[in-house]
Parts: structure tokens; sequence; C-alpha cells
């Protein structure tokens, strides 16, 4: 079980308290209507799946109940950051790979 | 190849078992081949198979960076039935059904494909007309599946509680008695031997860390840590990783890759005939040859490449488990491990060609690949020999996100694979 | 009784009580404080068990949790068998019943022993070459042999009476193992003020202390150091000290899993007493202290009862008291054996000799043995060894060449040396490395905040190991050099020495490497040949290292034999995986309290006991339960239901709808946040009118629907399906938090504050109106699709008019605890009127009379709005919403896809199968070309007729054809049909 800081709450809490929400910085299209078919497919169905560092949205669930985002390493699970919603992709400097 | 046998195995007998040749070649890799298939899983290995025998292309190489069938095909937890929904499903799944129902003579190699039933478990009103559904679906396409009653599913699986204080009565199943098991490794195991002895090289240890493309686009061939390796044609048939390598060609594919997680009971003898699944409890099970208790349930929730998952996910399935079966509680978990699944919107797989010319993909598996291994594997082969799709893979193509032509298995049945 | 192999005057157990305890039903007597196999040994009895494959006869191998022989079925009543208990961990007490498991008729007469005779054939993976003809003999035959022949104890047929208790914890320390290393380890952290949990998998802590003669801390013996220390650390207010208790799982972030053993070895365990209890937890520092395992030699037949591991035989006797035999033979590659038997010759016990594999052996151990008058044989190996259920000799023969002889005994022990207990450092993600001159995986490079000291980390030394573990435990508060804690004159044995893999073995000889799995060197040596070049396909082939001791004895031999037949290095031909967990854990101890009513919590609702004492069915929908019908005396489902609908639409029914899903949206910008997450157009529905909205995926697939009521112009009540409520209020937040920040909105669930008791019928009016004020309830001032706020029975309500059953119709919502007393004055209204209580089958008959869908039923995730005949409920002027892009992919507008239909059948009273397919003809080939299937079909006694609601393809332009629903006894012909069976100019719901 994971043990994940809340960047509104700021505390490590445990997993069971999260949901994890998909990839994160996939902002909707302003203007949907304009979207292609091939746009609305990478918006919607198109992932980067890292291995590697992935940035992630969570939802502290049974918590502030608040949407943010993490940077984490898919393959040792560690999280390098987690931020707000909103605010830009960290700089992880050399831990971003 | 040398044929197995019993009469084989009385000959070796007499002389302590030194004399079997081994399984599969180990070759070092050639400087080019007609086609690389990337990943000696099952279906990188049946694809292998098949391209060899029922194609003529035996200037093969399965590229595979661990040992071969220490991926998922190793992992699983080995169920097999083809009792889904829609037509494209139900023909992928029942194709390997048919051909799983031979495959051992096909590789002369036991891959112990047990028919024994897999029965899921009705909870809820929702459940039955879900299952209903299932039923009438797959009686009008051929596949087995039939309606039980809980008595008649107590009566199949003695050890079932139908009890109607459970917190989920169980209000029936459904019931396909051709699915069943098969042991993982000797699907891989046979694959290759027979793949081997058709002149496929088999190169273990061997990761691929680029795929090269020519100046009109096609694939060349890969690179790998055991050197530049030429090809025509590529497969990527890379389960969890099919992401990571598809990137090396530069195409971006709809999947992402979670913690699957299995665990084994130490072994008994024979209580549990069948195999079992629950969508609403949330968990299968089934008893190995050996003994064991083979049990699994639903993805950890965030990706990962870590081939380990939470210890809640553990208990949550054991949880399932002894509610469902609460003789059970005095049973010991003897191992768990994680697998990473390669899981696509809709649930089901892509297999298909893809916008770079030689390039074929095979993934999106979910947590249902081991099943369909011996059809994937055929039709597949059939994709990269022909250029083009069989009549049964191709609705699973790589297009159908774009135009919303979906085989929404998850959707249509909220039942896990 | 007679305890023959007690010693007087050895060991610790001393005047401890006498237990009588059964063994395959024969009675035996040990001591308290015995573990199950030394009270056996004790009364001589070695022969405990039958291999797995050949049913071998096999005796007590270690006296730890490492053992792989010695399992037994522990039957504490006939809802209490648990199988495949190992002896040497199973503590005795009084009335313990043991029985041996995998053998038929008896133990020292098993039928299955034939198997060894036709070994031969059973070789490595022997079952993937043959099986095979004819075909469905393997299905018939050969399959079911093999599932009999296979297993080992006998799983249990009642459900388990006990409990299983589960805790969570957080510790500054947590320290695995109890030995020298995890005692000092947890002083010093203790000392530094930390709060500290140490566990250890024995009853006593203590570890290998408890028969290492030769170590001396403190000035005191090794033994009595730890006792000390033990009571020390137990006394501390910020020390939990856990015996019986394995940390078997290392996960991320430093959370381990341990579980206790509490009642097992208890007589008569208190009732409620939870029998195990799972412990998660989460540590700032993990010290592991998990010591190492010693590993048997590997020859010719040495699997036979009474021979043991050297350390298993020194633990019986200095700290049990117990001989393992009269005339005792050493075979070993290690030094620490030597030590082990001059224990027992000192304690009076007879050496045959003792036989080392090494060319050279020196020291004071051995000078000791020679002058002890100990036959000691360098250079030589055992090459044989005789005894039926028993070992009585072994052959013996020098490595260098030259004749061989036997030497009688009836016991031999045997170490090639020790292997740490790297399997938690594994787990924890850290890398492993190879120490090539003492051929030892040791803790590498760490992943987590983890030590190892001691023997896990490779120590061979006490005094490095206690200074080792002073110092993990002092930093592990991150406190360096303020070391508190004094340890002196430490005194310890060394250990050198040790080998892997065979020394030698002849040809057609079962040297056995894994001793449960009957896994041989030649077995090994023959999966290499076959191309197994992995030691995952070696393992997998030969199955060494997967029975329930995971090979802990016995992987690094598998895996040495193997690298030797590959000419390679055995880094390169690697390392199994370690798994959890460390020993097997029992599903109740991971389940915990997740049992029946708290598997998963279950929903009611204020209206539930009402419905209960009117002997209403229940349906689970999601985790509520709902009333599914209320029968009078003497009716079935059917007439129930009959009786319901006919009487909501001649005069009222009454229906606790409390369980929709209710979401208050609220803010200055709420109207606009609901033209974005619903297809409906909002910003002009009227203070006090309702909607029916329909919310998609941004797939344009219909996701959810409901009734949302402007409670003012900045506030809607909406409500979602019942499954839904909690994902649509997650959609909704997500989209509020994350896409659409700026929107000054809040969102909150309402669903449990809200009762919700719907009026249905042309009597409904007459019936609530008693209870009304406030309210003008007239049809010009309170029309169809309208809400009001006032009272009813004096309670704050908000009243809807609306309608899922077609007539007249109210939904009263007041707060939840207020429902049961409404309910109750509404039905007395009810009563007086001729109105009826009904449940969720009536609702879902009178809304199918009047087409109206039911999410997740008329659709499955592939629905669009057009599909299900909503088209009118997506705004057409609107700039965006949630699935508007989605909705206009090709295939979303594709002609041919399947639509929302009536069906009548042909036959009035047949009523279909819900999920039933439809196809055009019936009498094609299977497979036959489907065109849909039966969402819901029903009764329906207002109609008079059967109804079903169907997507069939193309479903719109097919109105008034014949198509058909094959069924297993025929093809059932119906009509395409509107959805609408029942008043179809829907003037009923307006009064």
């Amino acid at each position: 079980m994971l043990l994940i800081h809340c960047p509104y709450c700021q505390e490590d809490r445990p997993e069971l308290e999260f949901r994890h929400a998909g990839e994160a910085h996939i902002a909707r299209p302003a203007d949907m209507a304009a979207l292609s078919d091939e746009d609305f497919e990478r918006f919607f169905f198109i992932r980067s799946n890292p291995k590697g560092v992935v940035f992630e949205r969570w939802r502290h669930m049974h918590g502030c109940a608040r949407f943010f985002n993490a940077a984490r390493d898919t393959v040792s699970d560690r999280f390098l950051k987690t931020y707000k919603a909103g605010e830009p992709k960290p700089d992880l400097g050399g831990e971003g790979r | 190849m040398r044929k197995y046998s019993v009469f084989a195995i009385a000959r070796e007998a007499m002389r302590g078992h030194r004399g079997w040749p081994e399984q599969w070649a180990s070759p070092e890799p050639k400087k080019h081949y007609d086609v690389i298939i990337v990943g000696a899983g099952g279906h990188g290995l049946g694809t292998a198979y098949y391209l060899a025998r029922e194609h003529g292309i035996t200037n093969i190489a399965v590229l595979e960076k661990g040992w071969l069938g220490g991926g998922n095909t190793g992992r699983n937890t080995t169920i097999i039935r083809s009792n889904y929904l829609y037509d494209e499903s139900a023909g992928i799944y029942d194709h390997a059904v048919k051909l799983w129902d031979g495959l051992s003579q096909d590789l002369n190699y036991n891959v112990m494909y047990s028919p024994r039933g897999v029965m899921m478990l009705a909870h809820n009103v929702h459940d039955v007309q879900v299952f209903k559904r299932h039923i009438h679906a797959n009686r009008l396409n051929g596949v087995d599946n039939e309606w039980l009653t809980p008595e008649e599913a107590k009566a199949y699986c003695p050890p079932l509680n139908i009890s109607p204080d459970a917190r989920y009565p169980v209000m029936g199943a459904a019931l396909q008695r051709r699915g069943g098991t098969a042991r993982h490794d000797a699907v891989a195991w046979g694959y290759a031997r027979a793949a081997s002895a058709r002149g496929v090289d088999i190169i273990q240890n061997c990761e691929v860390i680029g795929i090269n493309r020519g100046p009109d686009g096609a694939v060349t061939g890969v690179e790998t840590t055991r050197g530049t390796i030429g090809a025509a044609k590529i497969g990527i048939v890379a389960a969890g990783h099919s992401s990571v390598l598809m990137q090396m060609a530069g195409v971006q594919v709809p999947l992402e890759s979670y913690p699957l997680q299995a665990l084994v009971s130490e072994p008994v003898k024979p209580v549990f005939p069948c195999v079992v699944m629950s969508n609403t409890v949330h968990a299968y099970i089934s008893q190995s040859d050996k003994g064991e208790l083979v049990i699994g349930a639903g993805t950890d929730q965030y990706t990962s490449y870590s081939q380990t998952g939470g210890l809640h996910i553990i208990q949550h399935t054991l949880d399932a488990i002894v509610e469902m079966f609460p003789m059970f509680t005095r049973m010991k978990m003897l191992r768990s491990w994680g697998g990473i699944v390669d899981v696509t919107p809709d649930r089901s797989p892509i297999m298909a060609k893809t916008p770079v010319k030689g390039l074929y993909v095979n993934c999106g598996w979910g947590t249902g690949g081991f099943k369909a291994t011996p059809g994937s594997a055929h039709v597949f082969a059939h994709t990269i020999a022909r250029d083009e799709p069989h009549r049964i893979n191709a609705p699973f193509t790589l297009e159908r996100f774009r135009s919303g032509r979906l085989i929404d298995e998850a959707a249509a049945a909220a039942v896990a694979h | 009784m007679q305890q023959p192999f007690r010693l007087a005057d050895v060991g610790r157990l001393g005047a401890a009580a006498p237990v009588n305890f059964t063994f395959d039903g024969k009675p035996f007597t040990g001591l308290t404080g015995d573990t199950l196999a030394s009270a056996l040994l004790a009364n001589g009895v070695h022969l405990v068990g039958r291999s797995f494959k050949y049913h071998r006869p096999r005796g007590i191998v270690s006296a730890g949790a490492e053992e792989p022989n010695a399992l037994v079925g522990i039957h504490r009543d006939a809802a209490r068998k648990t199988p495949n208990v190992r002896a040497t961990v199973q503590e005795v007490h009084a009335g313990l019943e043991a029985v041996s498991q995998n053998r038929w008729p008896s133990l020292a007469f098993d039928v299955g022993a034939l198997n060894d005779a036709a070994s031969p054939f059973f070789s490595a993976g022997f079952y993937y070459k043959t099986f095979m003809w004819p075909k469905a003999a393997w299905e018939r035959l050969y399959e079911p042999f093999i599932r009999r022949a296979a297993g080992l104890g006998v799983a249990p047929d009642q459900p388990d009476p006990d409990v299983y208790a589960n805790r969570f914890a957080h510790c500054d320390v947590l320290v695995i193992g109890a030995g020298a290393a995890g005692l000092a380890a947890a002083l010093a952290a203790a000392d530094t003020g930390a709060r500290v949990i140490l566990a250890d998998e024995q009853a006593e802590t203590g570890g290998a202390l408890r028969f290492e003669t030769g170590a001396a801390i403190d000035g005191r013996p090794g033994w009595d150091w730890a006792k000390a220390v033990t009571a020390d650390l137990a006394a501390r207010d910020n020390v939990r000290l856990l015996t019986r208790t394995t940390g078997f799982g290392y996960y991320a972030q430093n959370i381990v899993g341990l579980v206790e053993r509490l009642t097992d070895h208890l007589a008569k365990p208190a009732p409620e007493q939870p029998r195990e209890r799972l412990w998660q937890v989460r540590a700032k520092r993990v010290v592991l202290a998990t010591g190492a395992i010693e590993r048997h030699m590997v020859f010719a037949g040495n699997d036979r009862p009474g021979i043991m591991l050297a350390s298993a035989a020194r633990t019986y006797l200095n700290h049990f008291g117990v001989a393992v035999g009269r005339n005792v033979a050493v075979y070993t590659a290690d030094d620490s054996a030597w030590l082990a038997a001059l224990d027992l010759k000192r304690a009076g016990v007879g050496i045959a000799a003792i036989v080392d594999a090494r060319s050279e052996i020196r020291g004071a151990h051995v000078e000791e043995a020679r002058r002890l008058g100990i036959e000691c044989l360098e250079g030589h190996a055992v090459t044989a060894t005789a005894g039926r259920l028993r070992v009585s000799s072994i052959q013996v023969r020098p490595l260098a060449g030259g004749a061989g002889r036997v030497i009688p005994c009836d016991a031999l022990i045997t170490s090639s040396g020790w292997t740490p207990a790297v399997h938690l450092f594994s787990q924890s993600r850290g890398k492993l490395a190879f120490e090539a001159e003492t051929q030892r995986f040791l803790p590498g490079t760490s992943a987590q905040d983890v030590d190892c000291v001691g023997a896990c980390g490779g120590s061979i030394d006490l005094a490095q190991t206690i200074e080792q573990a002073l110092e993990a435990g002092t930093r592990a508060d991150g406190a360096q050099g303020r070391r508190a804690t004094i340890v002196k004159d430490v005194r310890g044995e060394v250990w050198s020495g040790g080998m892997l893999g065979t020394a030698e073995t002849g040809t057609g000889v079962k040297a056995f490497v894994d001793f449960q799995n009957d896994v041989t060197a030649k077995d090994i040596r023959q999966a290499v040949r076959e191309g197994m070049r992995s030691i995952e396909h070696v393992k997998r082939f030969t199955t060494t290292g997967m029975a329930t001791d995971q090979g802990k004895t016995s992987n690094m031999h598998g895996l040495a034999i193997a690298a030797e037949m590959l000419g390679k290095p055995i880094p390169e031909v690697g390392l199994t995986t370690f798994r959890a967990p460390y020993t097997p854990v029992t599903f109740g101890a991971l389940a915990g309290h997740s049992r029946g009513a708290l598997f998963e919590p279950v929903r009611r609702t204020p209206i539930h006991s009402w419905a209960q004492e009117k002997g209403a069915a229940f349906e689970d929908v999601g985790q509520w339960k709902r009333a599914w019908y209320f029968p009078e005396a003497g009716e079935d489902m059917h007439a129930a239901v009959a009786r319901e609908c006919r009487t909501v639409r001649e005069s009222a029914g009454i229906f606790d709808a409390s369980t929709l899903g209710k979401i208050e949206v609220v803010g200055p910008d709420a109207a606009r946040f609901m033209e974005l997450m619903y297809t409906n157009p909002w910003a002009k529905l009227g203070v006090g009118r309702c909607r029916y909205g329909v919310m998609l995926r941004e797939d344009g697939f219909i996701y959810d629907d409901g009734v949302v009521g402007r409670i003012a112009e900045d506030r809607f009540h909406v409500t979602t399906t019942t499954g839904g409520a909690p994902r649509v209020l997650n959609h909704m937040e997500d989209y509020l938090q994350t896409e659409f920040p700026d929107l000054r909105v809040f969102l909150t669930s309402t669903s449990e504050q809200w009762a919700v008791i719907a009026v249905q019928g042309p009597r409904s009016r007459d019936i609530i109106a008693p209870l009304v004020d406030g309210i003008d309830l007239s049809d010009a001032a309170m029309p169809h699709m309208s809400v009001r706020e006032g009272t009813v029975c004096g309670v704050p309500a908000r009243l809807f008019r609306m309608s899922f059953t077609g007539e007249r119709g109210f939904e009263i919502n007041v707060p939840a605890d207020y429902g049961r007393t409404v309910w109750e004055a509404v039905w007395a209204e009810g009563e007086k009127r001729g109105a009826c209580a009904y449940g969720t089958e009536t609702m879902h008959v009178l809304r199918a009379e009047k087409g109206f869908i039911i999410v997740g039923q008329e659709t499955d995730g592939t629905v669009t709005p057009q599909d299900a005949g909503l088209i009118w409920a997506i705004g057409k002027n609107k700039a965006d919403f949630v699935g508007m892009r989605g909705l206009r992919r090709a295939d979303l507008v594709a002609p041919g896809r399947k639509q929302l239909v009536g069906l009548r059948t042909k036959d009035p009273n047949t009523v279909l199968d819900e999920g039933a397919q439809i196809v055009a003809d019936p009498h094609q080939a299977v497979p036959m070309t489907m065109l849909g299937h039966v969402t819901s079909s029903y009764w329906s006694e207002n109609c008079g007729h059967s109804i079903a609601l169907a997507l069939v393809a193309g479903g719109h332009d097919r109105m008034g054809e014949t198509l058909y629903v094959p069924m297993p006894g025929g093809a059932i012909a119906v009509e395409v049909a509107s959805t609408v069976f029942f008043d179809e100019k829907g003037e009923r719901a307006n009064g």
C-alpha cells in the first residue's frame, strides 16, 4: 500500500484514502467542437504509459476530496513529488530521468 | 524434434534420462531475419510457430529480454473460457478454445488443457440479466454456456456457499463446460520447442532497445542489448511493455499498464473441481493439478511496471474467497506475485497492422490474455504473413478508438475477464 | 509415559509439566514448551510424513520454519482442521491431535510408495511428455489420477468458527527477528526513545542462542543475556514485543506484513479470542535480523527419517533436552556441525563418525572431537544410506577414491553451511550481491530504509553482529553517534566453511535437493540438459523450491547444480525471485474481520425496517438492500407484483426511493456547470421546475440519468441512479476541480440526507394533501415536473411532482431521520384510499409500460442518447457539453446502430427472457446474425399482455416488423413496437 502526500492536506496518508485518476496534464480542449477525430482519440484514449516517471492524477477521496497531481516512478512506485491541480509539471532535476 | 511419448520416457528411464535433447535451441542471433517477434510469451512463441507451420516462414527470431514464458504467460491464473458477449470476442476466444482442444497433440507437448468448467456467479438481478444475455448470445454463436440455479451451481462446485444469508447470495451461475485451465509454462515451452524444431531462433536475454526504420518509414530491424538485428517485419507481442516498444517506433497506443496480482495456497488433496469467478464479490479461484488453490482478482489502481502490488489487494481478494468459501480460512497463502497487464480503453485486445509499414502489434489483452493464446497467435501469424488481418482479428484494430467502433466487453458485461 | 530420548538435566524445559497429545491416534507425552517435533523426537519418532511425489518416508529435518518434510494435519475439532502444519513450529498442548498426511492406508505402509519404485519413469517434467494418447484420456483418466495423487493435506470442509483480527501500526523502528542481532538492535533503538516493534516467529526470543552454547554476551551465556534483554524490552513503554509473529511480506514504502499466532499453542483458547492477528506496520526504518538457514548435504539417500540438519539436532538437544539418536553420524562441509557433534557427545550421545567433505579440516573443534575419541573422516563423502523407515547406516567413501565402508547409526546430522535469510530484504526490492568467496547472496543496495544485521546480513561473528545491530538500532532514529547502549564481552562461535551442490553422487541415485517436492540433483541436471538455462526455468520444470517451504534449505543447492551444469558462475544463472509470504499465511488472517456482514457494508434506507416488518422481499442493488416486492398472504412474486402494478394505476402506490443518488449543485455558476455536465439545456429552466437530465461520458455514451429540480437560481437538486451516485459525484468533481475550476459551484452529496417517498397514482395528491403545508398542490400551481419547498407532517420537505410510472406522482424528500415517521403518515393516508406499498419490481414494470429506460439495464456503456430514443434531451443550441464531441464520431452516427424499441410477443402471454437475443431469420445456421437483445421484459397486468424493451439494430426503422427470439425450445415471434405500452399520449401524469 502506497503512502501518498496530499499537497492540500500536507499529510502523508495511506493509499486507501486515495483514488487514482489517470494521466495528468491532459487538458480538455477548450474548443471541443472543432476537435478532429484524431485529436479526440489522442485526448481521450492515447496515454503515454511510461516506464519511468509518470505524471498522474490522484483524488484524496476519503480526505479533502481534492484532485491533485503526482510524479511517480512506475518502476519503483516511488513518488517523486505531489502537487496541486493546475500547477505546471515540476522540474524533477536529476530524478526525472 | 524427438517425439515425446510414453515409450520415449521408458527408453530414457533405462539410461537415467540422460539422452533427452534440448527442448529448444539457444542460438546466437543472426544478422537478419524475415520476421522478428518481440516477446517470447505464449502469444509470441505461438505466432512464430504458426508462421512456420502455416505460412512457411521459418527465418524468424523471437527476442526475449528475460527468459521465455517469464512474463504474463508464467504469471497468470490460466483460466480458459470463450463465453464472451460480442461476436468479435466470441470469435477470437472460441477460435482459441478450439485450438486448445488438441494443442497437446499438435505440439507433442502436454499443455494439460483441462476443461473442468468455468462457472461465473450471479449475485444480484443485474448479474442475472447480464449473464443470461451472454448465455443467449453464446448459444446463437455456437459457444457453450448454460444457466445453473444456485442448487445446480452447488452440485457442480460443492464448496460453494449458497446460503441466502451470505452478504451477496448466489442467485445462479453461468457455466461454460469447455472452459477450464491449462499448464501455463507448458504452453510457452511447447510452442518454443515446436517453433525451434521448425527453425525459429529463440533468443533469450536479448532486450530490444530501439526499432529501426528506413527512409520510407518501414521497419528495418531492431537494436538490442545483443546488437543490431535486421528484419523486414516486426511483431510486437510484449504485453505490459507494448507501450514502451511501440513508442520506439514512434507509435502511440491506447494502453495503460497495471499491476495484477495472483496467489496460490499450499497444495491440498482435490477439493475444488472447477473454476469459479465472481465479479460482484470479486475474485476467481480454481485448483491446480498440483493441489494448490489458484486465486486472483482485480488490478491495483495505479499504473506500474514494478511487478508488485499492495497487500490490501490480496486481502480484498481473500475476503471475497472466504466469503464464497467459508471453509478456506484455515488454508494458507503459499506464494503471491504480480504481473503487468496492458489494458485498452474497451478492455479488448489490439491485433493489427500499425501505421508503420512492417510493424504489427498484438497487445491489450489486459487480465485475460492467456485463454486466447493459441487463437491470438494463429491469427496474428496470418496478419504478419499476409500483411492483412485474418477475418477473426479484423475488428481488433488500432483505428477503432478513432471511429468509436469499440468492442466494449467491460461496459457490456461489467465482468472481469 | 516414557520419553526415551529425553535426557535428564539437559535443555531448558527442565521441570516443565508433561502434556498428552496424539499422533495418528497414538497417545504420546511431551513437555510444556515442546514443539510437536521435539515431543515426537523425545519419544523416538522420526517418521512423520510422506513426500509429495514418490511417497517416500520422511522425518523431521529442521527445528524451525524452514521445515520441508514434517508437515502434519492438526485437528482441534471437526471444523478446525488445519492441513500442512509444520511439526517444528506447532507447539504441543494438552489434547493436541496431529495426523500424518499424503499416505494410505498408514504412514508406515503407504500404497503410494509404489511411485517410488516407478520413479525412473517419473523424472522431472515427465508429465509434459506423455498422457497425450488417446486424447480423451487426459480429461477422463490421467488428470483425475494425477490430481488424486497430488496435494498434501486435506482441506477443511466446514466453515471455520475461529475469528481473525487485523491491526495497523506505526513505529520508528521495526525489528524482525529477536535473536542476538534483533535484540541488540531493538535495545539500541529503544534507548534512543524511538517507538520500537520487535517481532519474532518463535514462541520465545533468542534465535540461534537457543542452541549456540559457545555464545556469551556481557559475561553471561547468550541465552541468559537474551532473556534479560527481552525482559528489559518488554517492560518499556516504547517497545512492543511480539512473539509467535512472522514478518511475511515487505511492501512498498516500508510497510511490513506480520502475522501473529494467538491460539494454536493453547489447549483451550477463550472462545472470543482471535486465532491470528494480521499486523500491517508502517515503519520509518526497518531492521532485518532474520538470521540464516542451515542447508542439508545433497547425497544419495539423504532423505531418510533420522537424517536432519545439525543445527536442528543441536536445538533439540540444548533447548528441548532431546537426543535425536543414540548413535549419531555427522556429514558436513561446515564447522557448525562439528559443534553440534561435540554438544551431543558431551551430553552422552554416541557419535558414529564425523564425515567432512572438505579435504583439510582444522581448528579447536576438530581437536576437541579427536580428544573425545570421535572418528573424524576428512575428504570423505556419504554415498548411500540404508534403513526403510529410519536411517540405520551410512556408506562412506573417500572423495579422492578408494574403498567405501558402512557405518551403522540411528541418526545422521548434516550441514553444508548457512544461507542468509535475505527474503524480506529482497522483497523490499533491495538488490542482492553475490559473494563468490563464501558463495552467498548478501544484501546489497537497499531500495528502502532498511538495515540487515547479523547472519542475514552475512555476519558470521557474534561480536560483529552485535556491533552492527547496535549501530543499526541507533541509526534507525536518525541520531547518529548518540549510541547509549553498551554491550561488552561478546564471545561467539565461528562457523566457517560450507558448500553448495553435491560432493559426490553416483548415477541413478536419489540425492535430494528439495525434499518436499522430491527433486533430486539428477532432476536439475536433466532440466539443464533439456535446455532450461534460466534458474526460473529449472525451478518451474523440476518444481524445486516451489513446495510449502519455498526452498529455504534447497534453493542454493539447486542453483549451484544448475550453474555447474551450465559451466557458468552462479550469479549469471540468476536467482529466483523471493516472493511474499516468507512462510505461508492463512487466508483467515489476511481476510480478518471482513466476513459476512462485514465483508461489505449493507446500506439500508430509513424505511427499511418498516418494509421488513411488512414482510417485504429484498434485492441487492449495489450495497443497498431495496424492497423488491411486498407479498401478501399466499402471494408469490408474480401475484404480488401484478397486484401492486394494478393498485398503483387504479389508486396509488407508495415507494421508497431513498436509495436514489442526490447531489446538491450550488453556486452562481451552477446552471453553467449543469449545461456542461448534462446534454440538456438548463439555463432557462425556471425555478421550481424539473427536467429529466442525461449525463454522458466524454465518448458520448450514456453514463447516468435522473430528474433535476431547480430549487433556486443558483441551486439544483440533482438525482442520480442508485448505483451511480458515487461515480457521478466523482465525475462532476473531476470536471469542476480540474477542467472548470473557475466556475463558482459547490457539490454536496445529499444521498443519505434525504429520505424519498414516492407516491404515485391517480389518488396520490389526495393522499399527501392532508400532510402538506405551505404548498399549493393544484395542477395549476404545481404542474407535472415541478418542485416546491414546504413542510410535510411538519417536517421541512422538498416536494417533487414527477413520475416514473406515468401516473400523477409526487416524491417527498424529507430529512432522513424523519423518513420512517413521514412514511408511516403517508401510509396511513394511503391505506384509507386503497393504496399499496410497492417495491422495485413493480417500479420496473410500471416504468417499462411507459418506455422509461433504466441506465445499466437498457444501456450498457455502449448506448448513445440517439440509440435510447433520447435525442430530445440534447440541447440543440449548446456550444459544449461533456460527450458532445464523442457523439459525433463516425461509428456513433453510423446507420444500423442498435436502437431502443418495444417488442410485443405474438402470443400475449409469452414473457421473453431478459437478455434473449433477437434475429431476423430463426432458421439460419449457427453462428446466427444477431440484431440485438431484450433489455427488459415483464408481464404487464395493466396492459393484459407481456411487454419488452429491446436494443435492435436499426430498430427505429423496423416498426411493425416481425423478428424472432430463438430459444432452446423454439423461436418466439415478436413485433417491433413503440417503447410506450400504456397511456401513449402521456396524459395521466398531468392528472
